[in-house]
């Protein structure tokens, strides 16, 4: 997803001379192109990223779009006040660019889990959340984001990840959920990278001969709540998926609506059960340690129908 | 029962005070910060009354802004990073005709803009709304580097507090301004030397502080903020700074609740509301200092 981002972020600032890059001494490798392409365009903010985000709103305050580049939680825990008081409330037109969202730099331990970021940015208002599924989706959720103005946070995967869609999302319309997969007995709702994890699941399921539909949220927020109570409406259950605290985030966005629209769904949420992920592991390990990957959402997903 | 502006105007010729003149803008400023704050039953008085001849300054001197077209595209750009001084501003703008200065009295009440941390949203003439110590400086960082890469030669000002220095933050932005070679920035800071408990050399020590900034990469200087010729001679330098390719730093050395001889340098009055027999014997102080 990072890679594609970068792409994309390189085409959009060669059409858009106002795109500004920032960084918080991060992106080695996958920045080097944008800074070699637009030098000028290119600030490097060192390690420093609450002057770095009040620096973004006040360069965006000149006419404008400032990225924010940074991995885990130094865009958004770190300077979080400033992303509130300085970009949201201001409605400045700055992006907060998150590479690493969950577990993607497991074995570096919890400091650089970003496993809250979803419950806090949803949150705070006036930032619009994204959370694409895979490459296809970051590619989509990307040009969007950099066309809309206001304060946006967009939370990434790595590198080299797998495509889930089997081809181009085209013609995105924001901020609507995608189907990656028909299904009749059970629905998986899944926001961000985690999307692998759900269509494993609905494969594991389906050689159970039971029918799980697979839907992708690229955007957390707003909701794409027509789409929330569609699924609450056609299903007895549902399973929300997301590489985050169960508190707050994804699964409670989805939790609320349920709860309003008492339609009798029941819905259970997978994800980081209000706690550090302390084993040391991979992304895949620590999902399947704590209960996050295929088997465990299948798992869930069979519980609740019974 | 006269307007807010009839009972503040009062004592001048006809009713009109030269606030073309900064050391009658800095006594409005002080005027009405009294008023404001007694009328809300608010806070920050002392700041109020330190960074008076500051502000004054700017708005009579330094400033290029226009109260008939607030966001004229080349304008300079004044931060109140101390925005508990909020009232500071919100009297300068409206005594230099950004907006009716009838509306002062609707400091912090329910349903006005006026808010009690300096507010831009629905007041004119105020780029950024601020509250939360240290984001100012940055946020003046940010539209530097904007009008850098625009070549153009609007100026920005924010102004911060001492004890706001404490913050990471400023410094990071001090770190990054001087990097960036934003000589057409210069910060000034209402070095009232107290904070909120006590004073600044008893809560975090910042002496040495003009050379601090110096070696972060800034120019500095120290000026008696109180003193509106040296006020304006210091931003007269701070304007030459352009083309240094360092940014400037005005080290305003202020006393906190100045004017108000029970006020200066108390600690109580950063709280602490002027009410009752203390807004009388404050009241009566300021007439007898008006220009």
């Amino acid at each position: 997803m990072r890679d594609t981002f970068a792409r994309v972020l390189k085409e959009e600032m060669e059409r858009n001379d106002r795109i500004v890059l920032m960084t918080g001494d991060l992106g080695f490798g996958v920045l080097r192109p944008l800074w070699e392409r637009f030098p000028e365009r290119m600030i490097n903010a060192g390690i420093a990223e609450q002057g770095m985000v009040s620096m973004a709103a006040g360069l965006a305050a000149t006419g404008r779009t400032v990225i924010v580049y940074s991995i885990g939680n130094f865009p958004t825990l770190r300077p979080l006040e400033q992303v509130r008081n300085d970009c949201a409330y201001h409605g400045a037109d700055v992006k907060i660019i998150c590479v690493g969202g969950g577990f993607v730099y497991g074995s570096l331990g919890m400091s650089h889990h970003a496993t809250e970021d979803m419950s806090v940015m949803r949150a705070i208002p006036g930032v619009t959340c994204f959370t694409p599924g895979d490459p296809a989706e970051t590619e989509a959720v990307t040009r969007v984001m950099l066309r809309r103005k206001g304060t946006c946070y967009l939370r990434l995967g790595r590198g080299n990840e797998p495509k889930v869609h089997p081809s181009a999302v085209k013609d995105w319309v924001f901020p609507k959920a995608l189907t990656l997969r028909e299904g009749t007995d059970i629905a998986l709702l899944s926001a961000g990278g985690i999307l692998t994890q759900a269509v494993d699941a609905a494969e594991r399921l389906a050689a159970k001969g039971i029918s799980a539909k697979v839907v992708s949220f690229p955007c957390l927020k707003p909701l794409d709540e027509e789409t929330v109570r569609e699924l609450l409406a056609a299903f007895r259950g549902l399973v929300t998926v997301e590489e985050n605290t169960v508190t707050g985030g994804f699964g409670s966005a989805v939790c609320e609506i349920a709860a309003e629209e008492g339609s009798g769904c029941r819905v259970r949420r997978i994800g980081l059960r209000d706690c550090f992920a302390t084993v040391v592991g991979d992304q895949q390990y620590l999902r399947q340690v704590y209960e996050m990957d295929g088997a465990a959402i299948a798992a869930k997903a069979e519980e609740l129908l019974k | 029962m006269e307007s807010y502006e009839a009972r503040i105007h009062s004592g001048f010729p006809e009713g009109k005070p030269d606030v073309s003149d900064p050391r009658v803008l800095a006594w409005l400023i002080r005027r009405s910060g009294l008023e404001m704050t007694h009328l809300s039953r608010g806070s920050h008085i002392g700041s109020v009354f330190s960074v008076a001849e500051i502000i004054a300054v700017l708005y009579t001197s330094v400033l290029n802004v226009d109260p008939k077209d607030p966001k004229k595209p080349d304008r300079d750009r004044l931060i109140l990073s101390k925005g508990h001084a909020g009232s500071a501003v919100y009297t300068a703008l409206a005594e230099t005709g950004f907006f009716p200065v009838e509306q002062l009295k609707t400091h912090y009440a329910n349903g006005s803009v006026l808010s009690g941390h300096v507010s831009h949203k629905g007041v004119p003439g105020v780029e950024i709304s601020t509250g939360a110590l240290g984001h100012g400086l940055g946020i003046g960082v940010g539209m530097a580097l904007g009008a850098k890469m625009d070549g153009a030669d609007w100026r920005t000002y924010a102004v911060l507090g001492d004890g706001e220095c404490d913050e990471g933050a400023v410094w990071e932005s001090a770190l990054q301004a001087a990097q960036y070679g934003l000589d057409r920035l210069t910060a000034v800071i209402d070095y009232n030397h107290m904070q909120s408990l006590t004073t600044v050399e008893k809560t975090l020590k910042l002496e040495p502080f003009e050379q601090k900034w110096r070696d972060f990469g800034w120019n500095a200087e120290s000026v008696d903020g109180h003193d509106t010729e040296a006020l304006k001679a210091a931003f007269g330098r701070a304007k030459e700074n352009a083309g240094s390719g360092k940014p400037y730093v005005i080290l305003a050395h202020t006393v906190k609740g100045k004017g108000v001889s029970f006020m200066e340098n108390n600690i109580l009055w950063h709280y602490r509301t002027p009410q009752g027999e203390e807004y009388e014997a404050a009241l009566k102080e300021l007439e007898a200092l008006r220009p």
